[in-house]
């Protein structure tokens, strides 16, 4: 029996010929990451176990992108405790304020993930470099340790689902609202412990950050990973830019899927996610004008902070302005995406609309800061998780939604599709 | 080794979020984690919670954000052992990585009750509900898994 994709990375990460969903193996990395939240709970277990040296500084990457420019005295503790270990191993891919991005928007944008790569996160939206033909999954702190200790992690090899990608995506239609689809369809468990793989003639269409935020959004479904065949966007967008070697996996024609799909493009219309999980989904058809009034909209995140998210929202907001009553928040994924915007004239847009451009941070996503809500408020957003209290108080609401949808019920106030503004 | 307490019964899709709510993140000391566990879906119950408790809960349990913050919260609580029918994927991982107790019993989870007094045989798997008599087996770990809890958690394992 073939192997998916998936199983193929595995399978030559842990030296075997031949890997079956449910084994159990050790596999080799070649990147191992961590953020401002998770590395300092990594570096206690590290140094509290007595560890001494790194398997190696160049394939760790310590990115400060959840609660900076620092929040708080605790926030910035935590920050301090990890350039000092930084310092003290000469970890190389150590991102402070300045050169940081969101993590799973940077790891792509510096060629420090690619094609064929095995990379464990202590982050759950790992998954996204699975966008790049990449097995990247997310996984705690300890985890994280052990990756940085001995350069291997263990895995049980997963099954998958197979999602077959038909047809040409129509008017506002998006990644994100491709991946709101599945979950809808398929539920916050439908893919657990598996690996997500897409194939299929409509993925032409969709471009390379449309793919990364398709695979940030499969621990959504439960998922290992999410992942992707390497074609000429993928070469195109990797070339000169991955600093490995990169490595072009397919699936064999024989690979078994426990389930698949096919996701015809052509019939999407924009997706809403609404609270508090993200397979609460409804079309913006089937949201009534007036129904969900906002007093937020947040245009950023791991998800949706690339340049065609920004793009998207500055088609939208173009010669438009922002609701009264509504606060507009607009976070760029990196310090690269900052300046692309900025030279493109999408800065202008956003502020002569009335909205407000932060420097990048996973900041308001998870309740952090840059944004947090107050009781009974609602937001709708470009980010991943609209669960209880995410985006601050416990009797707060998050509404998912693509940039163009946010963009378009920041102008009007309330949730809409982008073709009414 | 055995567990038994009483039981903290929940539903379905218990997230990271609401184990450990990100605005308690810019800490890593288990015991400030342990204050706020739980607080953003049932704020009464680190004021309930005893030494040895055991928490039962339904599918997907876990599920989101890979803060190990939120077993180690869990764990720093009193708990002894989380009974649940599904354990999101890197939950599971963190709680075996970090040595807490994880069952996955789908049966116990939906039949045992709030309040209900539990004990458990990790090396059989046997879940016994005393407050109703009844006995439940839970799925037992891989070997490979066995291994890493017998060595009191990965970092042991690999060094």
């Amino acid at each position: 029996m073939g192997m998916t994709m998936s199983q193929k990375i595995l399978a030559a990460h842990a030296s075997l010929d031949e890997v079956k969903a449910g084994q159990l193996i050790n596999a080799e990395l070649d990147m191992v990451l961590g953020n401002d939240v998770t590395s300092p709970v990594a570096i206690n277990v590290f140094e509290e176990n007595g560890a001494t040296a790194v398997f190696d500084n160049t394939k760790i990457a310590m990115i400060m992108d959840h609660f900076t420019p620092n929040k708080d005295i605790k926030a910035a503790t935590l920050v301090k405790q990890t350039r000092t270990f930084a310092g003290k191993y000469d970890i190389k891919n150590f991102m402070d304020v300045g050169m940081m991005g969101i993590e799973h928007a940077l790891l792509p944008e510096k060629g420090l993930v690619g094609p064929g790569c095995l990379c464990i996160g202590a982050d759950s939206h790992t998954c996204t470099y699975g966008a790049l033909g990449a097995f990247s999954t997310g996984v705690g702190s300890t985890d994280m340790a052990a990756g940085m200790i001995s350069g291997k992690a263990w895995f049980k090899v997963p099954s998958a689902v197979k999602f077959n990608i038909v047809g040409k995506p129509q008017g506002y239609v998006s990644g994100k609202d491709v991946i709101l689809h599945i979950i809808g369809e398929i539920g916050v468990d439908g893919a657990l412990y598996k690996s997500m793989e897409f194939a299929g003639e409509g993925l032409k269409y969709l471009n390379i950050d449309d793919r990364l935020c398709i695979a940030n959004m499969a621990i959504e479904a439960g998922a290992k990973n999410g992942i992707f065949p390497v074609d000429d966007i993928t070469r195109a967008y990797c070339d000169g830019r991955y600093q490995g070697t990169p490595v072009e996996y397919t699936a064999d024609e024989d690979a078994e899927y426990d389930a698949e799909y096919t996701i015809n493009l052509g019939k999407l219309r924009p997706t809403v996610a609404f609270p508090h999980l993200p397979e609460n989904t409804r079309t913006v058809d089937e949201i009534g004008e007036n129904e969900v009034k906002i007093d937020q909209c947040v245009i950023g995140s791991c998800t949706n902070g690339r340049i065609s998210d920004l793009r998207a929202a500055a088609e939208v907001l173009k010669g438009k302005k922002i609701a009264k009553g509504v606060r507009c928040i607009i976070i760029p994924g990196t310090q690269k995406i900052w300046l692309d915007a900025m030279h493109e004239g999408l800065f202008d847009i956003f502020i002569e609309a009335g909205a407000v451009v932060s420097t990048p941070t996973c900041g308001p996503c998870l309740g952090g800061h840059m944004g947090i809500l107050a009781a009974g408020e609602k937001a709708v957003s470009t980010t991943n998780r609209n669960f209880v209290g995410r985006m601050g108080h416990v009797d707060s609401e998050v509404y998912l939604a693509s940039p163009a949808v946010a963009a378009a019920s920041a102008v009007k106030g309330y949730i809409t599709d982008p073709a009414k503004v | 080794m055995n567990a038994k307490g009483r039981v903290h019964k929940f539903g379905d899709n218990v997230d990271t979020d609401v184990i450990i709510p990100a605005r308690y993140l810019n800490t890593a000391s288990h015991k400030e984690l342990a204050a706020h566990c739980m607080e953003d879906i049932d704020a009464e119950f680190v004021n309930k919670v005893e030494q040895g408790d055991i928490m039962v809960a339904e599918k997907n349990f876990g599920c989101g954000s890979s803060r190990e913050h939120a077993p180690i919260a869990i764990k720093a609580s009193g708990i002894s052992c989380v009974i649940a029918s599904t354990f999101a994927r890197i939950f599971y991982r963190n709680s075996i990585n970090i040595g807490l107790p994880i069952l996955e019993c789908d049966e116990a989870a939906r039949e045992i009750s709030e309040g209900d007094i539990v004990s458990v045989n990790f090396d059989t798997g046997v879940i016994t509900d005393e407050t109703t008599g009844k006995t439940y087996q839970a799925e037992p770990f891989p070997e490979f898994i066995q291994n890493i809890i017998s060595k009191g958690g990965l970092i042991n394992s690999i060094l």
